[in-house]
């Protein structure tokens, strides 16, 4: 075990702008479409436009007349693939169509304008299949020990939540630029993290692992569906080496919605039984969710239920449904998002029905150790998160009573959510050279998809080494510098300090130039699973203010707070941002997103920002984000956990609760529409 | 998006004749904030853009009869901004302010937004059967994602709504538009300028083949000075109405002696609401004179499984406004 060792103080804990802020704004920051590279190609893909079936023809020959047109890559003629784990990426091997939109060809020409009127005019001829795409579970628990301690419970909620399919929409899309040359393979790629494109590019192509290099140095934004390799990257690959010359492909925002993921659908059932002072007799949870017939991707919606409230009795389960969709992928807080949206509406249901504050009930239902398994949590500040929240919030003498506020046209209303999220790292290399100016160079393949993390890294860096930040560049986004975790998880920064700690300490107290080390946290960390579980985790409160008009069912959010237990916090600045993003997002997974699957043509119908909408800056009021005092030494030398995710979690959940606050009306149905709030 | 020619005619009959010259295949872009994204979709296909944009229609410019003409070319920000429109029509700036972003309204032109399309997802998805695209393909909204699209004056072929919230308050005081063709000059009032969709859905205004919107009137009117235009919609900005209302009402001793209503996101055109206009006339200013009429207005509603909550939604609208501008409690 790593106990928490002193660091340099100074850089860590630092409100530090964002390095690259500059560079970023002044557009000298290349992104993964924006690399120039000698006889760059581009491509456009084709998708499919039936749901399930065969590719019955596919008429190149016209578009390969086009002017400026290279080629056209299809099952036909496509490089064959070896098999990864991953079956969405084994694009054009066959003529089998598994979901509309599916990528059936892929046109490269000389410009991206020729290759998109070439791939506008290719003719796909298809047979189709009868497909199923309608999720529309019956939530029915399964009968189990759990029943009976519901029965026997004085107080009982018993309700049905949904959340629709919703899509990360990060502003750079999905994007590579490739080229081969010497049998070497350079991508530039939109990524969460360089590790996973690598080597799964390596199985893929049937090469050396370190005949592929993935440089990603600036990303604009994953929120999870850039965690692991997406089609484009392998198409982009695919086409360099099929027409020799360097492809970018870059996906349009329609395409996004079918290719890179986006979060299933949930329908869960949360059946609550309590004392009457709310103490939790029984807790249930279902959760149905929907994969692809490519891939069994589990949302895992009830595994926040496992963590948060001490129920003598406690059940979870998901279930899975297979449809002939897209594959559903990680979404900012995969299950915990959804899950908490359930039970934290369910536990605001409890508190009406036992006539107990929503505070007060959270905190009477504190858990001591993780209720699914038993373990010792490292750290737990769910209690301190919900008190000071309320003392921020103003909550203390809040009139229970819904509808009880009224500002003009508006019903206001308050409401409360608990949030947690896992926190942990994961094995990651790093290395560090002395240059011949003294200056130090950390390599590390983390990536920095918006967060601040290049900066924060150079902070924990410049205290491990014990010099200020301006003698320490940390390059990061190259394959080249070692496995390393992905931004994803919540575990990017503790994976990474974890290891750029350790490597600057090898360095020694008084380096000379051309110094340098490398080190791996692998063994430190594999290591540790060998002992007791530990659960670690970030806990957090959420609060929000509503105003709803009932005439036309308009809700609109007046304030949101969230007060976070999240370790130590490595750079406020970036911290605070990635806080307030998370609590965004939430606002607008309870307000406004939804994907609409149309079962008759088997696609999501609301397929761009037209549609499919995402809060803008009107919609976000003041947030407004604190954090508790919290040491957690079981976190690696730095003591931090992860903060990408934590925001989004709960903050549905206390925004449904504070619209009912205002109207008396439960929404248990995402988003809270207009009409929804009209016919309830 | 596909290959196409681009043309700056220097005046309004050299549009024309390149308009005639290409026979359908091609299409006037100004601000092309709604065009462009067709043809990226492509939905559109045009052979040829004449770029209109240069042309000097830009003008704002008051009536003799006291209302004032506004040119095709004028961008929506400079129109929301002008003087005379924010004193006279204030409605007008309102709806216009209320619609998509300060970068769209900085390239959107007058004449553009009356000729907007309809946002309906099966319209801009090209895989997809859609009336008013190919015509005879069918109308897959019908029985799939409506939420958003009409409950009044839509037909079997079709249930879009026509986007614009501009031509809200265009509808409710009278606006005249004014075209030229190889026909000559030609003024359109604008409750004749919208074409019911019938089984046409494709041919959306009465626009003659090959003409060009030059600008368009609003008369003088006193009661549009005291009007207003309020937008609901699921988002707090830079998204489509799903229900608006541009009204303005004259009440004299507690009784409505003269009032204008027009509604948005409920029908193919900006709906004026003539039957609650007629309903009111005459009538005390009153919460169930207004709720009253606006049952007058939405008996020819014909909602369908997800849109129904418009209903409500626009009786609740017309009532509340009618009621914070004539001062009564609602």
């Amino acid at each position: 075990m790593t106990a928490t060792a002193p660091l340099a103080t100074g850089a860590v804990g630092s409100d530090v702008r964002r390095i690259e802020g500059l560079d970023k704004v002044s557009g000298r920051a290349r992104y993964a479409a924006e690399f120039p590279l000698a006889e760059l190609a581009y491509g456009a893909v084709v998708q499919s436009t039936i749901v399930r079936g065969s590719i019955a023809d596919i008429d190149i020959d016209a578009v390969l007349a086009m002017p400026g047109v290279v080629g056209v890559l299809t099952h036909d003629n496509a490089p064959r693939l070896h098999e990864v784990d991953d079956a969405t990426l084994l694009v054009l091997q066959d003529d089998r169509v598994h979901y509309r939109g599916q990528v059936v060809a892929l046109v490269v020409a000389d410009s991206i304008e020729a290759a998109r009127a070439a791939a506008d005019a290719l003719d796909v001829t298809y047979e189709a299949e009868p497909h199923d795409v309608a999720f529309a579970p019956e939530v029915e628990p399964d009968p189990g020990e759990v029943d009976e301690a519901l029965a026997a419970a004085p107080v009982t909620i018993d309700a049905t939540y949904t959340t629709p399919a919703e899509h990360n929409n990060p502003m750079e899309p999905h994007a590579t630029t490739a080229q081969w040359s010497d049998d070497r393979l350079t991508v530039y790629d939109s990524n969460q993290g360089a590790t996973p494109v690598k080597r799964t590019l390596a199985a893929l192509f049937g090469v050396e692992p370190n005949t592929v290099r993935v440089l990603a140095e600036h990303v604009g934004g994953g929120f999870g569906a850039k965690g692991t390799p997406r089609p484009n990257v392998v198409l982009a690959a695919m086409a360099a080496r099929a027409f020799d010359r360097p492809v970018r492909l870059v996906f349009t925002r329609q395409q996004q919605f079918a290719l890179v993921g986006y979060r299933t659908p949930t329908a869960q059932r949360v059946r609550l039984g309590a004392d009457d002072s709310g103490r939790l007799l029984a807790l249930d949870h279902v959760a149905h969710t929907q994969t692809s017939t490519l891939m069994d991707y589990d949302e895992m919606a009830t595994a926040y239920s496992r963590v948060m409230y001490a129920a003598p009795t406690l059940r979870t389960e998901d279930e899975v449904t297979t449809l002939d969709v897209p594959t559903p992928r990680w979404m900012r807080a995969p299950g915990e998002a959804p899950g908490s949206f359930a039970l934290e509406s369910a536990m605001d249901e409890l508190a009406e029905a036992c006539g107990v504050d929503p505070i007060e009930l959270r905190v009477r239902n504190d858990a001591e150790v993780r209720p699914g398994d038993g373990a010792a949590f490292s750290s737990r500040s769910l209690v301190e998160c919900l008190r000071e929240g309320a003392e921020r919030f103003g909550w203390v003498g809040r009139d229970p009573r819904p509808g009880a506020v009224r500002d003009g046209r508006w019903l206001i209303g308050t409401g409360t959510a608990s949030a947690m999220y896992g926190a942990n790292a994961s094995p990651t290399t790093a290395s560090v050279t002395v240059g011949l100016d003294g200056r130090f160079t950390v390599r590390i393949a983390a990536a920095d998809i918006g967060t601040g993390a290049r900066t924060a890294l150079t902070q924990v860096a410049a205290d491990a080494l014990g010099v200020p930040m301006d003698r320490v560049e940390v390059r990061i986004g190259d394959s080249d510098s070692g496995p390393a975790m992905i931004a994803g998880g919540s575990m990017g920064m503790a994976s990474w300090s974890w290891a750029i700690v350790n490597v600057c300490r090898q360095l020694g107290p008084s380096p000379m130039p051309g110094e340098s080390a490398t080190a791996s946290t692998r063994d430190i960390i594999r290591a540790r699973r060998e002992g007791p579980t530990v659960a670690r985790h970030s806990f957090g409160a959420q609060f929000a203010e509503v105003g709803v008009d009932l005439d036309t069912g308009e809700v609109r959010v007046r304030q949101l707070l969230g007060v976070f237990g999240i370790g130590r916090v490595v750079n406020p600045r970036t911290v605070r941002s990635q806080l307030i993003g998370g609590m965004t997002m939430g606002l607008s997974m309870a307000l406004l997103e939804e994907a609409y699957m149309d079962p008759r043509f088997g696609d999501y119908a609301n397929h761009d920002l037209a549609g499919y909408h995402i809060a803008t800056h009107a919609d976000v009021p003041a947030i407004e984000v604190s954090w508790v005092d919290e040491r957690d030494d079981d976190l690696g030398p730095l003591g931090a956990k992860g903060v990408g995710e934590i925001g989004i979690v709960g903050t549905a959940a206390a925004i449904a609760n504070a619209v009912w606050h205002a109207t008396g009306i439960r929404q248990r149905h995402l988003p809270i529409r207009p009409d929804r709030v009209l016919q309830g | 998006m596909r290959e196409f020619a681009y043309e700056t005619p220097d005046s309004v009959d050299a549009a024309i004749a390149l308009l005639a010259e290409h026979d359908g295949d091609a299409r006037i872009i100004a601000g092309g904030t709604n065009l462009v994204d067709l043809m990226k979709l492509d939905v559109e296909r045009p052979a040829l853009l004449v770029d209109v944009s240069g042309l000097a229609l830009d003008e704002i410019a008051e009536t003799d009869d006291g209302g004032v003409r506004i040119g095709a070319m004028v961008r929506n920000s400079d129109l929301a901004a002008h003087p005379l429109i924010r004193r006279r029509y204030p409605a007008v700036t309102q709806a216009i302010v209320a619609g998509a972003s300060g970068q769209l309204r900085n390239m959107a032109t007058v004449g553009g937004n009356l000729l907007q399309r309809t946002r309906c997802v099966y319209f801009t998805d090209a895989t997809k059967p859609c009336n008013k695209r190919m015509p005879g393909t069918g109308c897959p909204a019908r029985d799939g994602e409506h939420r958003n699209l009409a409950i009044l004056g839509a037909s079997d072929a079709c249930i879009a709504t026509n986007p614009s919230d501009f031509a809200v308050p265009l509808a409710a005081f009278d606006a005249v538009v004014h075209t030229r063709g190889d026909y000559g000059d030609r003024d359109i009032p604008l409750a004749e300028f919208y074409r019911a969709p019938d089984d046409e859905p494709h041919r959306e205004t009465t626009l003659p083949a090959g003409a060009v919107i030059t600008g368009i009137s609003l008369p003088s009117s006193e009661l549009a000075a005291r009007s207003t235009y309020r937008k609901v919609r699921e988002r707090a900005s830079y998204a489509f109405a799903i229900g608006s209302i541009a009204a303005a009402v004259d009440v004299r001793d507690g009784v409505v002696h003269d009032v204008r209503i027009a509604l948005g996101a409920v029908a193919p055109m900006p709906w004026r609401a003539r039957a609650a206009e007629q309903a009111l006339v005459r009538r005390p200013a009153t919460a169930d004179s207004f709720r009253a009429a606006a049952d007058a207005e939405l008996d020819a509603a014909r909602p369908l499984r997800d849109n129904a909550y418009k209903v409500p939604l626009v009786r609740n609208l017309i009532a509340r406004t009618l009621a914070t501008l004539s001062e009564v409690d609602a």
